[in-house]
């Protein structure tokens, strides 16, 4: 087999495998530097796989040469390449730039542990996504959740340790509900490998326990995903982690259980289930218009300002799932669209954040006046971010919500009550980020704020390639749309 | 006479569960944690999953409960006074259970050979184990070859959970010892030193027989790192944690966790390199069935090492913890 046939494999084993070297890699610096070439090599495959996927194949790798059902079987479309260079690529920004400020975060005698969990998330997180097997995907949840709450206890805040507490019984609730639901469907069909699973349910007479599998599943992954109500663990997780922790998980952490959930939803359940679009769609569909008011009105008031990120995240999600409930092809891409410029603004936000934590003790919103006056590069940067997380032409944001607001359109009258909730949640976008900017551009500094400088060099440069990233998608937004419209066509290629 | 025995189990494990939840003693419900494991490990014996059992019965009714132990030792041994109602908690609780005794409406009945489970890659996997691994046991061949990839993530959770323990309590910095500052163990309780004494070895000796024995008979790595591991922890409750570290140092339990995720790894990136898929244990040797058998043993091996350096290495990042 060549180097390149290889490749989907390489793609999780390469973090998996150098996550126990990099504990013993105690001389400082060398655990970070490995983990950092690991993560980067990730990054490059996961670009090599995205080069033979957006041209609409899929790839396959029969792992132990067992062929599926039998064995475990990877599989990488358009839809997960995506996914893959999301999580790929904020876990390399995140950790080559996030030296200076892991360094200032966790002691050096952790940061192997530390790292090696990072590597873990990281093959976790991959895992999931190019796995086509039930029960493995729960397999790297496990690997990816537990890695999560290590990395989040990380923070120097003894805060950190309840957040992570809560985010562990949820995470938990969630993990062991899809367990249940997995379990269900292999009572009636014997198989976990989840094309199988498609074409085996067809033939199950009894609905019951199907029906009760769909509830768990959906139900497990929406707390892992953080669907609004059961959101309630994510800003305290995300507010008290490590800086760059936040950056990573924000990206890329939710969006890996929503994928999982529009996966098993349209593969498996859609095209088997009677009647599950209609209950699929009428049970997010509520959530997701909820979530994004409330929660972009809570990011409204909120004084924290990795807190009111936390909270645009649950509401900028709602978007993700709007586009989904919609069961059509064009919803379904702006979705899926979403999912990654979503990544790219938050990253860019919570990079910039990061730079800021560096010379600001607090992040109180109100704490960071005046702050462009000595910090104008990272500000600048947050403003970037800001504006392709409000959707101003021109940057990554707004392609997402401009295929959003096209897609509900066809919706009649349902549709422009949509569009006039997209329209006011972004607006409630614009007045939280507008509050910060305000804040950052045109306050008055505090005294003891005069004589901060700018960040380090590594991070602002990192925070620049993402915040240019914005507008390079928002201009050129080819390869992520080509590779958003492939992943729609196969999810709706499966439903009757 | 079996389906009476198991409604008898199970009535007890819910009588066992309810008492969990009940006391506010965190003594008694570490306790009951452990008896609830053990009638799970007899629930999964007469359903004829030895392999499950004694995985159950060695971690959650064994090295769980002193781990618990060992966290209590850390905190107080009662519950605080509830400030919150629990209102909310058991109507989620009651949902889920309707919905599951809902579900189960439609089970297929107990046994039944027709069900989907025993008709679709369960008669290929009894069929095919002996000829393509040349061994008995076709939970060992699912587990290590077969969904090989599973196991490999499996041993990685361990793996993670132990990382968590030593990032989170940070063992390296504790120099006291829960156990007085020498560790004295038990040595002022004869009886239960002198029965442990006898048991220790035996302990050990039973858990390389099942981690050797794995393709042939019920168990395998996760049992045997298991098993070992509740020896040497046993070992270290009655001479003292500091003994049960100078036989197996800190050094040594990070070498047999990492070594043991690595030589999975390995040998799955061996198979790589001779030409066959990760994991694919065939190309190893001239022949197939060998090359499989030296794939199971090496990476059983490997979770093995990794199962025993993990517990081992939990159990001493509490025990190292000052009792704050």
């Amino acid at each position: 087999m060549t180097f390149n046939e290889h490749l989907p494999a390489l793609q999780v084993i390469v973090p998996l495998l150098s996550a126990p070297i990099v504990i013993l890699l105690t001389p400082r610096g060398l655990a970070w530097a490995a983990a950092a070439a690991s993560t980067l090599f990730s990054l490059f495959i996961a670009i090599a796989l995205a080069m033979t996927t957006v041209t609409g194949t899929a790839l396959t790798y029969d792992l132990g040469g067992w062929e599926a059902p039998y064995g475990i079987t990877l599989s990488i479309d358009a839809f997960s390449s995506l996914l893959l260079l999301i999580v790929t690529g904020a876990g390399a920004v995140a950790i080559i730039a996030g030296k200076a400020s892991i360094d200032v975060q966790i002691e050096t005698h952790r940061q192997p542990l530390f790292y090696s969990a990072w590597l873990l998330a990281l093959a976790g997180l991959i895992g999931m996504v190019i796995s086509a097997d039930a029960f493995n995907i729960f397999v790297f949840m496990e690997i990816s959740s537990l890695a999560s709450y290590i990395l989040i206890a990380g923070g120097p805040d003894r805060r950190a340790l309840p957040a992570t507490f809560k985010y562990l019984i949820t995470g938990t609730i969630g993990a062991t509900f899809y367990l249940i639901g997995v379990g269900l469907i292999y009572m009636l069909t014997g198989t976990l490998n989840l094309a199988d699973m498609e074409a085996r349910i067809s033939e199950v007479t009894s609905l019951n326990p199907l029906l009760a599998a769909a509830g768990f599943i959906t139900i497990g992954l929406a707390l892992k995903a953080a669907v609004f109500p059961l959101h309630v663990w994510l800003p305290n997780a995300y507010t008290h982690a490590p800086h760059m922790v936040t950056a990573f998980l924000a990206a890329c952490g939710t969006k890996v259980a929503i994928y999982v959930l529009l996966r098993f939803n349209f593969f498996v359940f859609q095209a088997n289930l009677p009647e599950h679009a209609v209950q699929f769609a009428f049970f997010l569909m509520p959530l997701a218009l909820l979530g994004t008011v409330i929660a972009s009105a809570v990011a409204m008031f909120e004084g924290h300002l990795k807190r009111l990120l936390a909270f645009s995240s649950v509401a900028q999600m709602g978007y993700v799932l709007i586009g989904a409930s919609l069961l059509n092809a064009s919803g379904l891409m702006a979705s899926v669209i979403h999912l990654f410029n979503h990544a790219m603004a938050k990253a860019a936000l919570f990079l910039a954040v990061a730079s800021l934590a560096i010379r600001f003790r607090d992040l109180r919103v109100d704490e960071l006046a005046g702050a462009a006056r000595t910090m104008p590069w990272t500000c600048a940067a947050f403003v970037v971010g800001g504006l392709s997380l409000v959707g101003i032409p021109g940057t990554a944001g707004f392609i997402s919500k401009w295929l959003l607001i096209l897609s509900v359109m066809d919706h009649g009258h349902f549709g422009i009550l949509l569009v006039a909730i997209i329209v006011l949640t972004s607006l409630m976008a614009v007045y939280y980020v507008w509050r910060v900017v305000e804040k950052l551009y045109f306050a008055a500094p505090r005294l003891s704020n005069v004589r901060v400088n700018e960040a380090p060099l590594t991070l602002l440069v990192a925070t620049w390639i993402v915040a240019l990233g914005n507008v390079a998608f928002g201009l050129y937004p080819e390869l992520p749309l080509t590779l958003a419209s492939h992943a729609a066509e196969t999810l709706m290629e499966h439903p009757r | 006479m079996i389906s009476l025995f198991g409604i008898f189990l199970l009535t007890l494990l819910v009588i066992v569960a309810i008492a969990i939840v009940h006391t506010r003693n965190l003594f008694a419900a570490v306790m009951l944690t452990s008896i609830f494991s053990l009638l799970m490990a007899a629930n999964f014996f007469i359903l004829d999953a030895a392999d499950v059992a004694l995985t159950e019965a060695a971690v959650g009714a064994g090295v769980t409960m002193v781990i618990f132990l060992s966290a209590l030792a850390l905190t107080a041994e009662r519950e605080k006074r509830r400030t919150y109602t629990r209102s909310a908690g058991l109507i989620v609780v009651g949902v889920t259970a309707i919905t599951l005794i809902y579900a189960t409406f439609d089970k297929p009945p107990l046994g039944d050979p027709d069900a989907p489970v025993h008709q679709h890659v369960a008669p290929y996997y009894i069929e095919k184990t002996p000829e393509f691994m040349g061994f008995p046991n076709v939970v060992t061949a699912v587990l290590a070859s077969f969904r090989g990839y599973d196991t490999l993530g499996e041993v990685f959770v361990v793996f993670t959970a132990c990382i968590g323990v030593l990032f989170i309590l940070d063992a390296r910095r504790g120099v006291g010892s829960m156990y007085g500052r020498r560790g004295r163990g038990l040595h002022h309780h004869h009886i239960p030193q002198n029965v442990g004494r006898l048991l220790v070895p035996l302990i050990v000796l039973f858990g390389l027989y099942v981690q050797f024995h794995g393709e042939y008979s019920a168990g395998g790595g996760f049992q045997a790192g298991a098993i070992i591991a509740t020896g040497i922890i046993l070992y270290g409750l009655i001479e003292g944690e500091n003994a049960a570290l100078a036989a197996i140092p800190r050094p040594a339990l990070l070498f047999l966790m990492v070594g043991g995720a690595s030589l999975y790894g390995l040998v799955g990136v061996v198979c790589m390199l001779l030409g066959g898929h990760f994991l694919d244990y065939s190309v190893l040797a001239e022949n197939p069935v060998t090359g499989r058998q030296i794939g199971v043993i090496a990476i059983e091996l490997g979770v093995g090492m990794t199962v025993c350096g993990a517990l081992l290495s939990i159990f001493h990042a509490f025990a190292a913890r000052k009792h704050s």
